[in-house]
C-alpha cells in the first residue's frame, strides 16, 4: 500500500465525476420537513422568549432626565465644540475624518448631509419659539457679538455647568458668572426640549413628512442619553458592544470577529479604527470567498481530518468491496 | 429545435435549449443521491434554507402592517420574536454548513463558484441584518446607528448610505437586500444541482489507483 | 396611528414570554474577551450540534433500497 499526498489539482480532477453508486432520495420531502421543523423552532422561541423592544429614547425625556447633559451638549453644538461640530464629512468640513496612510475614503466622497450645528440646533428652534422679545434679542446680541466675546461667554458657561444643580422644573442652575446672552438661550431651548417640541421641530425642519432622523439623532449622540443606557445594556464598543442586544437575548453573534480588532492595540487607541478595522475585515472577507485558491488555507480540511468521520460509512463500504480511490 | 415545425432559431428557442441543457429537470429535481451521503451533517444547508423561507414569510407579515406595529399590538410583536429568532436560526445553520463544506473542501471538482456564491451570501446577509437591526424603531436602533455611522462614514459609504435615514435603511431591509440574498440563494443552489454534491476526499492510507 | 400610544415608562415591553429575557445580562470575562452568556450558549450549541451531526450514526428510515 502506497501512502502519499495528492496534488490540488489531482484532488479536483478525481472529484469532478462520480461513478459510485446512488441511491433513492426525497428532495421536495427533505425541504417540506426542514420547513416544518424550522417554523416549529421559531414559533416555540418566540413562545418562550419573545424579542427585546426597549423603548427609544426622546429629547424630551433627555432634557427632563438629564437637563445638565442636554444644555451642556447644547452648548458645545453652538460653540462647535461637540463631536458632529467636528466630525467632518458626510456632515462638514470641520475636519477630513479618518484615513488609512494615503487613503482618505471620508473626505474623497464629500459632505452629503450638511449640518451646521449652532443654526440647526440653536438658532433655528429658537426662531420658531413665537413672541418671545428677550429671547430674540438675546439671539441677537450673541449674534452680533465678535468671535472671541462669544468664546469667552461659551467657555465660562460651559465651566459653571460642570458644577451645575438641578432646580424645580428640571431647570438648570449655576453659579452667577458672565455668561452674556447664553443663559437666556440655554434656558429657551431646555424648555423647548422639555415641551417635546425639539424632537419634531429637528425632525420637520425641512419637510412635513420625514423618515431621516439624521439631526435629532446626532444631537442626541452628542450628548450623553445614549450612552448612559448603552453601557448599562453592555452595548459600547469596549463592551464588544456590537455582537450585543438589550436584555439577556442572544445578539449578532456573528460580528464577533468584526468587534475583536476594537479589543486590541493599535486599534483600541487609535483614531482610524474604524477604517482599518474595515479595511482588515473586507480584506478578510475576500479572502473566505477566496478560500478554494490560498494554498495552506484550502488544504487545512486534510490536516484536520474531519472528513473521515464524515464519510466514514463511505470509507468502511470502500475497504469491505476493495475498491480504490 | 421549435415546438411546432420548423421556425428559424428563436431567442426564446435558444435560452430554452441552453437552460434544459445545463440544466435537465432530472438534475434540477434528482430523486436519488450518491450513497456517500451519509452524515447528518448535510442537513444544514437544506435548514438554513428553510430558515430563510420563514426569515421572509414573517417579514412580509411585518411589512403588511407597517414598521411601527409590532410596538403596540401583541400579535404584532409575536410575529417580530419570529423573524427575530429565524434569524438567529438562519446565521446558526448557515455558518454550521459553512465549516461543514469547509472541512469537506466542498470547492473540488470545479466548484469554486459554489464556494464563493455560498460566502458572498454570507457576506450580504450580514448587512441585510444590520439594516434590519436599524429598522427596529426603539432604542436598539437609535444606539446602533449612533454607533455604526463612525464605521460606515469612514468608508466614504456613509456619504450615500445613512445609516440615521430610517426610511433609507427600512427599504434597503425589506426589498433591496432581501432580493440580492435571495438571488445569491438562487444561484448558489443552482450550482450545487448543476455540478452535484462533491465526493468524499480520498482516503490517504487506501492504495492508490495503479497508473 | 391616532389613539395607538406607546408605553411612556421606560421599561421595556414584555409580551407574552415564558422566560423574562428583558434583565441585564450576565457576562464572562477572560483577559479583553467578554462575552453574553447567551452569546457564549448559542456558540457552544452550534459547536455541540455541528459534533453531533457528524458523530451520530445516519440512519435511514424511508422505504427506499440501497443500490
Amino acid at each position: 500500500m502506497k501512502r502519499g499526498r495528492i496534488s490540488n489539482r489531482e484532488l479536483d480532477r478525481l472529484a469532478r465525476n462520480y461513478d459510485g453508486p446512488y441511491r433513492p432520495y426525497d428532495l421536495v420531502k427533505e425541504l417540506c420537513v426542514a420547513l416544518a421543523v424550522v417554523t416549529a423552532l421559531a414559533l416555540a422561541l418566540a413562545i418562550v422568549f419573545s424579542s427585546p423592544d426597549d423603548p427609544p429614547r426622546t429629547i424630551k425625556q433627555w432634557s427632563h432626565q438629564m437637563p445638565v447633559d442636554f444644555v451642556t451638549t447644547a452648548v458645545s453644538e453652538l460653540d462647535g465644540s461637540s463631536d458632529t461640530a467636528g466630525y467632518g464629512p458626510p456632515y462638514n468640513h470641520a475636519s477630513t475624518g479618518q484615513h488609512a496612510a494615503f487613503i482618505h475614503l471620508q473626505q474623497w466622497f464629500g459632505v452629503s448631509h450638511p449640518i451646521n450645528t449652532p443654526l440647526d440646533y440653536v438658532y433655528e428652534p429658537l426662531a420658531s419659539i413665537p413672541g418671545d422679545g428677550p429671547l430674540r434679542a438675546a439671539v441677537a446680541a450673541y449674534r452680533s457679538a465678535p468671535a472671541k466675546m462669544q468664546s469667552a461667554w461659551t467657555t465660562a458657561y460651559a465651566d459653571a455647568l460642570g458644577k451645575a444643580t438641578v432646580g424645580s422644573g428640571d431647570a438648570v442652575q449655576v453659579a452667577p458668572g458672565d455668561y452674556g446672552p447664553v443663559p437666556t438661550m440655554m434656558s429657551a431651548l431646555l424648555s423647548l426640549a422639555q415641551s417635546g417640541g425639539l424632537d419634531g421641530d429637528l425632525l420637520t425642519s425641512s419637510q412635513f413628512y420625514e423618515t431621516d432622523y439624521t439631526t435629532p439623532l446626532l444631537l442626541m449622540a452628542d450628548g450623553g442619553v445614549l450612552t448612559a443606557r448603552a453601557q448599562a445594556q453592555h452595548l459600547l464598543g469596549s463592551q464588544w458592544g456590537m455582537m450585543n442586544e438589550t436584555g439577556s437575548y442572544p445578539g449578532q453573534v456573528w460580528l464577533w470577529l468584526y468587534t475583536f480588532w476594537y479589543q486590541i492595540e493599535p486599534f483600541s487607541s487609535s483614531a482610524n479604527a474604524d477604517l482599518l478595522v474595515f479595511l482588515i475585515m473586507g480584506f478578510l472577507s475576500v479572502c473566505l470567498v477566496a478560500v478554494p485558491f490560498i494554498p495552506g488555507v484550502r488544504d487545512i480540511p486534510r490536516w484536520i481530518p474531519l472528513y473521515r468521520y464524515i464519510w466514514r460509512d463511505h470509507y468502511r463500504a470502500q475497504q469491505s468491496t476493495g475498491a480504490g480511490a | 429545435m421549435s415546438t411546432h415545425g420548423s421556425a428559424p432559431r428563436s431567442w426564446t428557442a435558444r435560452v430554452r435549449d441552453t437552460a434544459v441543457r445545463a440544466m435537465p429537470p432530472e438534475r434540477l429535481l434528482p430523486d436519488e443521491q450518491p450513497a456517500y451521503m451519509s452524515s447528518w451533517v448535510y442537513i444544514f444547508g437544506v435548514l438554513t434554507l428553510a430558515s430563510l423561507s420563514v426569515i421572509i414569510g414573517s417579514g412580509v407579515i411585518l411589512a403588511l402592517k407597517g414598521p411601527a406595529w409590532w410596538h403596540y399590538t401583541g400579535v404584532g410583536h409575536f410575529f417580530n420574536s419570529v423573524h427575530l429568532w429565524a434569524v438567529e436560526l438562519f446565521f446558526f445553520f448557515m455558518v454550521i454548513h459553512l465549516w461543514a463544506k469547509f472541512f469537506m473542501a466542498a470547492w473540488r471538482g470545479g466548484r469554486a463558484r459554489t464556494w464563493a456564491s455560498g460566502a458572498v451570501t454570507f457576506l450580504v446577509a450580514i448587512p441585510c441584518a444590520f439594516t434590519g437591526y436599524l429598522s427596529q424603531q426603539n432604542f436598539d436602533s437609535q444606539w446602533i446607528a449612533t454607533q455604526a455611522k463612525d464605521g460606515i462614514n469612514s468608508t466614504g459609504i456613509g456619504a450615500f448610505f445613512n445609516v440615521l435615514n430610517f426610511g433609507q435603511m427600512y427599504t434597503y431591509h425589506v426589498l433591496l437586500l432581501p432580493v440580492v440574498v435571495v438571488a445569491l440563494v438562487v444561484a448558489h443552489v443552482l450550482l450545487v444541482r448543476r455540478h452535484g454534491i462533491v465526493p468524499p476526499l480520498p482516503l490517504a492510507d487506501l492504495p492508490k489507483p495503479s497508473p | 396611528m391616532a389613539g395607538m400610544r406607546q408605553p411612556h415608562s421606560l421599561a421595556p415591553v414584555l409580551v407574552a414570554a415564558l422566560v423574562n429575557l428583558n434583565r441585564p445580562a450576565t457576562y464572562a470575562h477572560a483577559g479583553v474577551f467578554q462575552m453574553s452568556v447567551a452569546n457564549l450558549v448559542v456558540i457552544g450549541l452550534m459547536v455541540v450540534v455541528f459534533a453531533a451531526a457528524i458523530a451520530l450514526p445516519f440512519r435511514r428510515r424511508h422505504k427506499g433500497e440501497q443500490r
